[in-house]
């Protein structure tokens, strides 16, 4: 398979008054076509905004830096202008379902005039023709066609997410970024978006970027896991390296410790002491070392860099580097 | 343990909106939202409850029947041996001494302008106790250490927005525990909370209760936290309860077809379970209470359900041992989750 995608040295920094927020901060990886790579990490630690680096959108004063790439579909796409960005890129190629979007839907227009909105700005449509492709979509998402014509506060939640998937799908993407798609849902209703999401995913051909904070949730969907702390990528690897067997890195460790099973009654979980660092002045040598249970000196002086230990394996941890 | 504390009978709750003009106009008759339809449970001295449900189901509202911040329509609320449904002003501000609540937003739950000394004196100034202000700074400092903010004298003079998400759990914990209540009830109180301090909150509050001896009410739609966190269950659908019983029982052996589904569709961090399409037991989603389906009221997206079930009166919650109740007439021919 190819790669759809690719992500080298993206640094993107929100340069405040008090300085450079260095929100992303080396950040390198590729998608292959047909994959889903899932985002993990706490708040703050630069899922989002990869996400929203990839569409070329940081909100300011935020920058995508020089030296970064995003190639896609052999093209990269930071030297592109505004314009271009938003004729091809944008919606085209890659699209997102940004976090908390169902109750982004403007409350005084219907879906189908919402939805409408979106092709217009990008097709030379007649509005029969456009109607016929919105109600196709809304079928694709489970939804009747007489959706269109009510407003988001008619729907429930599952059915408002279904229409925001619907409408980030219908020019065609090759990607679709989905920010933390179901947290706001119930448990049951999570599960019936996530079976939509697969099917889509194999009826169009898609490829994934599935950004969440539960860690349950990433082993159900993802075929890669990329771990991220403090605007770097800690561990990056296949489903089967971080979950099945011990993860390498002590931040995934913990993390996976944290989570809560179903199945399985624990009489303590394990917790992450402190927070994520302030990314004005991240902690000299790894960024982890603050709050990290296994350090040793050279945690404190040198960054360690995020090395493979086994094929599609990679880890920046001292521990790791033999 | 086996002393009552919180006894719930047949408590009720029903919206009554009122009509819009033009539905007036139109002669329309008003709805009656029946959120919480019929529940009954008791809890013991000393015992973790969890609520679960879905949105809809009913459980926060139950929270708040509890904490009597609104009045039910009917049933009885009995704390401690003493009828609490209905009663006066000072009898209220007395019993919501003895019961008081986490809120699931601590950044929206204490006052932005409020030194955290503030936020935790306001409750012993509201129902004056601990005489002077002398002594009621000692027993902040005391709550404070309770939850293990330390050095607690250095958090007084702070601020909401200077703390992370766990801290001001911690303090919202501190504020409830200040004026010394015997029950606590928690609304998804780590919901909004980062998952690597989840732990530790719900860690605490379990500290908390051992060392003082309290009981909770936790409401969640979380089965997870749930069982990591609770000695009983009681799962709500639609304004009742279809199965309660100890945590681990019902999570392994669920009877209820809902409560199998909603454990079928908890995710689990497991290698190589990508693409596994799950069989989602249900379809649909929850009905709206203000149009309750007839007889057993989950028939609806039941895969087991007979003409029977949404014909014959509803399943009353039925003993199945072990202090395993549930509320499913055909719960023999069903067969178990896997």
């Amino acid at each position: 398979m190819e790669n759809l995608l690719e992500v080298k040295n993206l640094r993107l920094y929100y340069h405040t008054s008090k300085g450079a927020v260095k929100a992303l901060d080396d950040v390198s990886f590729s998608l292959k076509e047909g994959e889903t790579l899932g985002l993990v990490g706490e708040s703050g630690c630069g899922k989002t905004t990869t996400g929203v680096a990839l569409l070329k959108m940081p909100s300011p004063p935020g920058r995508i830096e020089k030296g970064s790439q995003i190639i896609i579909d052999g093209t990269d796409i930071v030297p592109l202008s505004d314009k271009e960005i938003r004729k091809n890129i944008r919606w085209e190629k890659i699209s997102m379902v940004f976090q908390g979007a169902m109750n982004c839907l403007t409350p005084v227009y219907t879906i189908g005039r919402q939805m409408l909105e979106t092709l217009n700005e990008h097709r030379m449509m007649e509005e029969k023709q456009a109607v016929e492709l919105i109600k196709e979509y809304l079928g694709h998402v489970g939804l009747p066609p007489e959706v269109m014509n009510r407003y988001p506060h008619e729907l429930s939640g599952g059915m408002k997410q279904r229409v925001v998937i619907a409408s980030a799908l219908f020019l065609k993407p090759r990607l679709v970024i989905l920010d933390e798609p179901t947290t706001a849902l119930d448990v049951i209703v999570q599960a019936q978006i996530i079976n939509l999401l697969k099917e889509l995913k194999k009826t169009f051909n898609l490829s994934f970027i599935f950004i969440t904070h539960d860690l349950a949730l990433e082993a159900e969907v993802s075929d890669r896991i990329c771990v991220m702390y403090a605007g770097k990528i800690a561990e990056l690897g296949t489903n089967a390296q971080i979950y099945g067997k011990e993860p390498l890195h002590p931040y995934t460790q913990k993390l996976l410790q944290a989570t809560p099973l179903l199945h399985k009654k624990v009489d303590t979980l394990a917790f992450i002491p402190g927070t994520p660092p302030d990314l004005i002045n991240p902690p000299t040598g790894c960024r982890f070392n603050p709050r990290c249970h296994c350090t040793m000196e050279k945690c404190f002086t040198e960054e360690p860099p995020l090395i493979e230990v086994e094929p599609g394996h990679q880890v920046a941890c001292w521990r790791c580097v033999k | 343990m086996s002393e009552v504390l919180l006894e719930v009978k047949n408590l009720k709750k029903h919206f009554v909106p009122h009509l819009t003009l033009a539905q007036t106009l139109a002669g329309g008759k008003k709805r009656v939202i029946k959120a919480v339809d019929g529940v009954s449970f008791s809890i013991m001295k000393g015992e973790i409850f969890g609520l679960i449900g879905e949105s809809g189901s009913g459980k926060t509202t139950t929270g708040k029947l509890i904490m009597k911040l609104i009045e039910p329509t009917s049933g009885t609320i009995t704390f401690d041996g003493e009828d609490v449904t209905f009663t006066n002003k000072a009898k209220t501000q007395e019993y919501r001494r003895k019961v008081q609540m986490i809120f699931q937003d601590p950044y929206a739950s204490m006052n932005p302008r409020f030194k955290i000394r503030d936020v935790l004196l306001e409750p012993l100034i509201i129902h004056k106790m601990h005489g002077n202000r002398a002594e009621q700074i000692e027993r902040v400092l005391k709550a404070l250490t309770e939850v293990k903010l330390t050095p607690p004298e250095e958090f007084l003079v702070r601020y909401p927005h200077m703390l992370s998400g766990g801290q001001r759990q911690r303090t919202a914990t501190a504020r409830t525990l200040i004026l010394n209540p015997k029950m606590l009830v928690a609304d998804e109180p780590v919901s909004m909370i980062d998952l690597s301090t989840r732990a530790e909150i719900l860690h605490m509050m379990k500290e908390v209760q051992r060392d003082l001896g309290l009981t909770y009410l936790y409401i969640t739609h979380d089965l997870s936290t749930a069982r990591y966190f609770t000695d009983r269950i009681a799962v709500m659908y639609l304004g009742r309860i279809v199965e309660m019983g100890p945590a681990d029982e019902i999570i392994d052996n669920p009877i209820h077809p809902y409560t199998q589904a909603l454990i079928a569709a908890v995710p689990e961090p497991q290698a190589g379970k990508v693409d596994i399409i799950k069989k989602l037991p249900i379809s649909g989603e929850i009905p709206s209470p203000a149009n309750i389906p007839s007889g057993c009221r989950f028939h609806t997206r039941c895969p087991y359900a007979t003409e029977a079930c949404a014909n014959n009166p509803e399943p009353e919650l039925m003993d199945a041992g072990n202090g395993h109740f549930h509320a499913c007439a055909r719960w023999k021919e069903i067969p178990k989750a896997q």
